[in-house]
């Protein structure tokens, strides 16, 4: 399985963590989506942590993606945790009238595993 | 009286998607560069890419050109996203939110349009688009 060098997945037991960065173009956001779900299924992860602080901008685009990419992970029986989208980030997001209210968030890493082990039980 | 300063430098193609990363990363700089915080950057960034990706998806190319701003009050940018593609037949309409031609949220236009201080457009259809943002230091 080939990763994006720029964003590593990473296995933490069950769980996945997929830490976003840089200024990804399109293809490189589409290759990090089946590359994240393929990981989902050959693992059998029953959590993915998606941290975003990396991120210095998502566009209607990228928050398509993630939207679906979130969508998908459940489809394969895992939640999945949002966690550390900037302050400018989460504003614009808002403006730009993209609402993140259907995703699970956690304000950090830390936080986002909790919660996703306290899925489980 | 409003100058702007427009160099070479700040004409930017619109061909592919790898220019929508050029895009976003000459805004970004002017944005640094005029001393804006980071959510106005980010708000300018942000409509930048949804406007040049507008271009690249329904007129194939297109350019966009900067220009930096300065009333004696206050630093701005000018942002111009110009085509020659099929144009939009009823540009009300197209800002309005979730209207698309394109199997999409519609939200690009209208989302912009929160996201500067002003944003107009001027198409006409077959002979192309226009596009223009304009953003003031907060
Ligand atoms: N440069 C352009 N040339 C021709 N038509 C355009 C152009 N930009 C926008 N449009 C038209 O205006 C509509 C609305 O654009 P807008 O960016 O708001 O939404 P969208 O591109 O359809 O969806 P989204 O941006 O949410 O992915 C488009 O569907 C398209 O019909
Ligand atoms: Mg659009």
């Amino acid at each position: 399985m080939k990763l994006e060098d720029a964003t590593p997945i990473i296995q933490l037991g069950e769980h996945l963590l997929v830490s976003m960065q840089g200024d990804l173009d399109d293809r490189a956001v589409l290759q990090l989506e089946s590359d994240i779900t393929r990981s989902v299924s050959e693992t059998q992860a029953t959590g993915v942590l998606l941290e975003l602080s990396g991120l210095t901008i998502i566009d209607s685009f990228i928050a398509r993606v993630i939207a679906r990419l979130a969508g998908m992970i459940r489809l394969l029986g895992a939640e999945v945790v949002v966690v550390g989208i900037q302050p400018a980030v989460a504003i614009t997001l808002l403006e730009l009238g993209i609402g993140m209210q259907h995703l699970r968030t956690a304000l950090n890493a830390a936080d986002g595993m909790a919660l996703l082990h306290e899925i489980r039980e | 009286m409003v100058l702007a300063i427009e160099s070479p430098e700040s004409v930017c193609s619109i061909d592919s998607e790898a220019s929508l990363v050029t895009v976003r990363a000459r805004v970004r700089a002017t944005a640094v560069d005029l001393g804006f915080g980071i959510v106005d950057q980010t708000k300018l960034v942000t409509a930048a890419s949804e406007l040049a990706r507008n271009v690249l998806r329904y007129a194939q190319r297109g350019r966009m050109i900067i220009e930096e701003l300065d009333n004696g009050d206050r630093r701005g940018v000018r942002v111009t996203f110009e085509d020659s593609g099929p144009g939009i037949a009823d540009v009300e309409l197209a800002l309005r939110d979730g209207y698309t031609t394109g199997d999409s949220l519609g939200i690009g236009l209208p989302g912009a349009k929160r996201l500067v201080d002003e944003l107009t457009i001027d198409s006409r259809p077959g002979q192309g688009t226009t596009v223009v943002i304009t953003a003031w230091d907060s």
